[in-house]
């Protein structure tokens, strides 16, 4: 067989083998009560659609092995051929679970689950929409390694970017509300997605945004960087105010439920800047990172709680802080010293077992006179002058993830973080070249835990309540998730990791579910497509950045080994 | 690293107090829980009895993590959810073969074609596994396959939550198949126990005859060995370590339906808690070990049933079995600690 | 090369034996000595009874068939393995015991037999990472951004640029990745990185290794130059004969592990036993 037809069966297969998957996992029928466009695709069905684009794209993309660029006229027929394998898998899985009861194993194969696949039009009908919508989007993806590069770049962008947007309407929604944009608000959104008319707004301006980024946007970045240095410090404070400015008037813009949810993310980013010292800079895999986030919330709920048995008087949260630190400098040499010596698989599953030990402790009887056992422990006071209002605490929290992320970002440009990044490639010549490797790995645990330790603190006082269920080893996971999803070693990557992966499930119910399902096939999809992440690591270019200083920089080499075709990212 | 001068510093000093008081600490509890005689000889007998089965179960998973440990060098972070499967294959399959009445009218019969399909079912996942996320990325950094599991762990977790719901299901019985005891030397056991015992040693045995004195498995050794010069010798890599993980994934399977034999039920997060242990027991058998496995296994059984009774019942410590996980972390933690090459390792592993 | 520096430093290299004789004081001694140094690896004997002095300023070769044992003597003058008994004095500092970034610290560098660059680090991190133990800013420092923190950061930054024109690798490759240089350039940048300590003793580990003989050539010259500008003594282990013979004032051979032969170039040349331990083998192998 022709080997990019045989490529295309084996694609077309694979992604029904996907649409099988999202189908019975739930997330098709789950995700019918939200709109991508308002009246015309929910997510749940955004979601074989999806595929079907990704498919097609892969069946028309190069092939390696044997070397083959397909022809344009090629290029869309594999894509509709694949999309139309994956319409017809789909297709058979609506038929099967329509006429087969397995739904005391697989709980999502019912017969709804075939209505909804074929857009209520019954069988016959219902599987020639799955046959051709499959065609039709695969080709679509097909057509994208036609178009010219930049303007396929802009295509796909524009649709990544488009959809987001429309998720985020619980967000963006309630911003234009506040800011007193309602009419902008009402133009876009509508049944909690984007409106066709906005739809069609918002991909334009991104798609033709990205487009003239690509073809004009070097250039622009050229001009920055000719400006003279003074006049670009300029543009940088300049900016960095308005970052500031638009930070501090968030809780107004977004009201009081979504500072709540933009609270949380900003513990995230302070739990995620301290992975990524440990994870990141120093590349120690720690998986019990949790723990340090529960020893800081306990050492404040027990120092500051009139509820908790052990101290009175209480402190105020501030002065337990001391406290937290040094709570977070023990801890963090706890768990340091005994993984010292042991490679990084090992490091993995002790470091886990440091977590779980710690959960179990604070669950358990024995220690229930100290921390509470699964009651938990009340009434934690707020960090006063600091009410535990979201809209005012988020202040203490915005405050110390600055904080957090100047430290970092010193500490990666520095000596230190050169130490680190040295023992992350090859710690045995690390350690050849000068690098005191058993101090700079406690440094980076003792660092991470303090880190961790404080938004455990925050966590606590922002809740009021804790107990030992809240530090799941499911919080780790996520601190891990956030940071590889951003790119391991980059700050920015950690906000923008949290914003994705603790924000966006917050903000949509339907996504709480499916939250950790995403996790780990975004640690897996990033491992194997770009493991670098979205934003590669900035502190590997740092060295040069005292005198070139421009943000942009970061993209430079990823631009260099760019082949120029257009990539869908899914 | 051999030969890795072992210095006294302060680190060291500390692991050593750290490591030394755990143990003095145990010594000393067990001896307070005996001087005070809080147990009976029964109660104690029938903690390591339920140790011993629960260890088998270690066991056999812990086999999946040593076999592929030895040849690819990695943890197989997900192969916890291989025996979750496994376990839930097993509970469809027999609440399949009850409603058809074979539970009562053929209870051995039906248990060996539940077996069966839950250890071919952990198979496909685990091949599956190893193809899609594993293979892809042979030769990269550490970390990075490292990460990829713990993601396919957690998506092989919650895709089981997806499909089979979120709720604890309980399993059929066999009906009177496994009532009563058997003495077995100077043990009584309950048979449901002796079944789960027999079962796991038949497939570790066979396990040992496979490697030892098949063609495949002694490819298997050779790949282990060196995978470049095994490549040379006409051995084909890839499939050796595809069956390797079909290996680990039959065992998974087998002891998905043997631990829910002896905790009568399934849920999707249950892959979790005995995966690390198992590797737990693969640690400290001696990663790579496969009679090491198999010792480690039944260690950590019966330290995991017997421990939290006999070392913390002296302090008085309330709700000791509340405990027994973090004695299972401890274990980890004290062998890595101390003897990180396990009973029966190679040095070089680790 | 001239014959005058050639004479000189064979001169040094004769009164540092006489010295090691007399065990004179601190400045005249020998740069490192090794006394009865054995390496055992289970059964393996890697190391046995090596002794072995520098002197201060000289270029020494090791030599030997492979598996002779010279990585592993290597190692163990760095700190990476320790030996199973036996004495090392650096400076008349016993550094047996001493982790690899003291015996950094006290003055050792090295590079690597296979290239072992930070890869996904730039080529100037490599650099300012090879000068960490000659800095002095605290963790907490850099925290804070002190001035003397940055002062120092320019410092350093200033002293890699001149290693790196140093060992000639060309301008414009600081902000490329290590892994993507050229392998000549690899070798260069993993001199640079062992420079940057401020090495009194710097040990190469095949720096010739997979080179042409134009390239190899440079390297010698680097070498040579490099010892002379910097005031460095430099320990090479070489299989290029050529390259051996051309660079080192004293040759230490190595055989099964035992010390086989010491001496100049030419005693080594026309030494039986040498030539028997590579020529036996170069006959026992056609």
């Amino acid at each position: 067989m022709n080997p990019l037809l045989r490529r295309a069966l084996i694609t077309g297969v694979l992604g029904g083998a996907a649409g099988i998957h999202v189908s019975l996992v739930g997330m098709v029928e789950d995700f019918q009560g939200r709109d991508t466009i308002a009246d015309i695709v929910t997510v749940g069905t955004m979601l074989p659609i999806l595929i079907a684009i990704l498919v097609g794209s892969r069946a028309a993309s190069r092939m390696r092995a044997p070397l083959i660029d397909p022809t344009p006229r090629q290029a869309v027929l594999l894509g509709a051929v694949a999309g139309a394998v994956t319409g017809a898998v789909l297709a058979l899985l609506a038929l099967f679970v329509n006429s087969v009861d397995v739904a005391w194993i697989l709980s999502n194969a019912k017969p709804s689950l075939a209505d909804l696949l074929w857009l209520d039009q019954g069988p016959v009908v219902g599987s020639v929409i799955l046959l051709a919508g499959g065609a039709l989007f695969g080709a679509l993806g097909g057509v994208l390694h036609v178009l010219p590069a930049p303007i396929a770049r802009a295509v796909a962008i524009g649709g990544a970017v488009t959809i987001v947007v429309a998720l985020m309407e619980p967000f963006l929604g309630a911003v234009l509300r506040n800011v007193g944009l309602r009419f902008l608000e009402g133009f876009l959104y509508a049944s909690g997605g984007l409106t066709l008319p906005g739809f069609i707004l918002v991909y334009a301006l991104v798609a033709g945004g990205v487009y003239f980024w690509r073809t004009r946007g070097t250039s622009t970045k050229e001009r920055v960087r000719a400006m003279p240095a003074d006049r670009r410090r300029i543009g940088k404070v300049v900016a960095y105010l308005a970052l500031i400015g638009l930070l501090l008037l968030l809780p107004q813009i977004v009201g009081s439920r979504l500072s709540e949810v933009v609270g949380t993310i900003g513990l995230y980013v302070l739990l995620g800047l301290g992975l990524n010292i440990v994870v990141g800079f120093a590349g120690l895999l720690d998986l019990g990172y949790v723990a340090f986030y529960a020893v800081g919330a306990y050492t404040t709920a027990v120092l500051t709680s009139p509820a908790s048995p052990l101290i009175s008087p209480e402190l105020p949260f501030w002065g337990a802080l001391p406290f937290v630190i040094v709570a977070a400098a023990m801890i963090g040499l706890m768990v340091g010293a005994p993984v010292l010596r042991l490679r990084g698989d090992y490091l993995a599953i002790v470091t886990l077992g440091f977590g779980e030990i710690a959960r179990l402790i604070f669950l358990s009887e024995w220690a229930k006179p100290i921390v509470g056992g699964a009651q938990g422990i009340l009434s934690i006071p707020p960090p006063l002058p600091f009410t535990n209002h979201p809209q005012v605490i988020y202040y203490p929290i915005l405050f110390f993830c600055i904080l957090a992320a100047i430290a970092a970002s010193r500490l990666a440009a520095s000596r230190v973080g050169r130490a680190w990044n040295a023992m992350r490639e090859d710690e045995s010549v690390a350690e050849a070249t000068g690098v005191n490797t058993i101090r700079y790995k406690l440094l980076a645990f003792g660092l991470g835990a303090a880190f961790g330790c404080l938004s455990g603190a925050f966590f606590a006082a922002k809740i009021g309540t804790i107990f030992p269920n809240s530090f799941e080893i499911l919080v780790s996971i996520n601190a891990l998730a956030l940071i590889i999803l951003g790119g391991m070693g980059n700050i920015y990557g950690v906000v923008v990791g949290a914003f994705v992966l603790v924000g966006l499930p917050e903000l949509l119910r339907e996504f709480a579910e499916y939250r950790l399902l995403i996790y780990g096939a975004v640690l897996v999809v990033m491992m194997l497509l770009r493991p670098e992440g979205l934003l590669p690591s900035r502190s590997r270019r740092a060295e040069l950045h005292e005198d070139q200083g421009d943000d942009e920089v970061m993209y430079e080499h990823e631009a260099g080994v760019d082949t120029g075709r257009p990539v869908v990212t899914g | 690293m051999p030969g890795r001068p072992p210095r006294l510093n302060l680190v060291n000093l500390f692991l050593w107090v750290l490591g030394g008081g755990i143990l003095a600490l145990a010594a000393v509890g067990a001896f307070l829980t005996l001087a005070q005689g809080r147990l009976s000889g029964d109660q104690w007998e029938s903690l390591i009895v339920a140790g011993i089965a629960l260890g088998s179960v270690y066991a056999l998973i812990a086999l999946g993590y040593t076999l592929v440990y030895g040849i690819l060098f990695m943890i197989n972070f997900a192969h916890g959810e291989v025996f979750m499967w496994g376990a839930f294959t097993a509970f469809f399959a027999a609440s399949a073969l009850d409603d058809a009445g074979m539970m009562d009218a053929n209870p051995i019969l039906a248990l060996f074609l539940t077996l069966l399909t839950a250890m071919l079912v952990s198979m496909v996942v685990a091949i599956i596994l190893e193809r899609l996320a594993y293979r892809p990325l042979r030769g990269a950094p550490r970390l990075v396959p490292l990460i990829t599991a713990i993601g396919a762990s957690l998506f092989l977790q919650y895709t089981a939550r997806g499909f089979y719901g979120s709720g604890v299901r309980a399993y059929p019985s066999y009906g009177d198949l496994f009532e009563g005891n058997i003495d077995v030397g100077p043990l009584t056991m309950p048979i449901e126990d002796a079944v789960v015992v027999v079962a796991a040693l038949a497939l570790m045995l066979a396990l040992y005859f496979f490697i030892n004195n098949t063609r495949t498995g002694r490819a298997m050794r050779a790949v282990s060995e060196d995978k470049d010069v095994a490549a040379m010798m006409g051995i084909n890599v890839d499939r050796i370590i595809v069956t390797t993980f079909a290996i680990g994934g039959l065992l998974a399977g087998a002891a998905g339906i043997l631990y829910t034999l002896l905790f009568n039920q399934v849920h999707f997060f249950m892959g979790f808690l005995p995966g690390i242990k198992a590797f737990t027991a693969a640690v400290l058998g001696g990663i790579g070990n496969i009679i090491g496995a198999a010792l480690g296994g039944l260690t950590l059984g019966i330290l995991e049933q017997l421990g939290p009774n006999l070392f913390l019942t002296g302090y008085n410590i309330p709700a000791p079995n509340q405990l027994k996980d973090v004695i299972a972390f401890t274990v980890l933690v004290l062998v890595l600690i101390f003897r990180p090459s396990g009973f029966l390792g190679r040095k070089e592993n680790v | 090369m001239t014959e005058t520096t050639r004479a000189t430093t064979g001169a040094t290299a004769t009164t540092g034996a006489t010295t090691v004789a007399a065990d004179a004081g601190a400045d005249a001694g020998p740069l490192l000595r090794a006394e009865q140094v054995t390496m055992r690896f289970g059964g393996l004997i890697a190391n046995k009874e090596v002794d072995f002095t520098i002197p201060r300023g000289a270029i020494v070769s090791l030599i030997g068939p492979n598996g002779a044992g010279k990585t592993t003597f290597f190692n163990q003058l760095t700190g990476m393995l320790r030996p199973t008994s036996g004495s090392i004095t650096f400076e008349q500092t016993s550094i047996i015991g001493l982790a690899p970034h003291e015996i950094v610290e006290l003055g050792v560098g090295r590079t690597f037999q296979n290239i072992r660059l930070f890869g996904d680090m730039t080529v100037l991190a490599n650099v300012m990472v090879g000068r960490h133990v000659r800095m002095k800013s605290a963790w907490w420092q850099s925290l804070l951004g002190l001035p003397s923190v940055r002062a120092e950061e320019e410092a350093v930054r200033q002293r890699a640029r001149e290693l790196l024109d140093m060992v000639g690798l060309r301008r414009g490759y600081e902000e490329e990745f290590a892994k993507n240089l050229p392998y000549g350039d690899q070798r260069r940048l993993e001199l640079a990185r062992a420079l940057a300590s401020d090495p009194k003793l710097l040990l190469l580990d095949e720096p010739t290794a997979g080179m042409n003989p134009g390239e190899t050539a440079r390297m010698t010259e680097l070498i040579r130059r490099l010892r002379d500008e910097l005031q460095l003594t430099v320990l090479l282990i070489e299989h290029d004969m050529k390259v051996v013979m051309g660079i080192s004032e004293r040759i230490t051979v190595l055989d099964h592990g035992e010390l086989l032969a010491e001496g100049q170039p030419e005693e080594i040349r026309s030494n039986p036993q040498v030539i028997e331990a590579y020529l036996g083998k170069g006959a026992a192998g056609a």
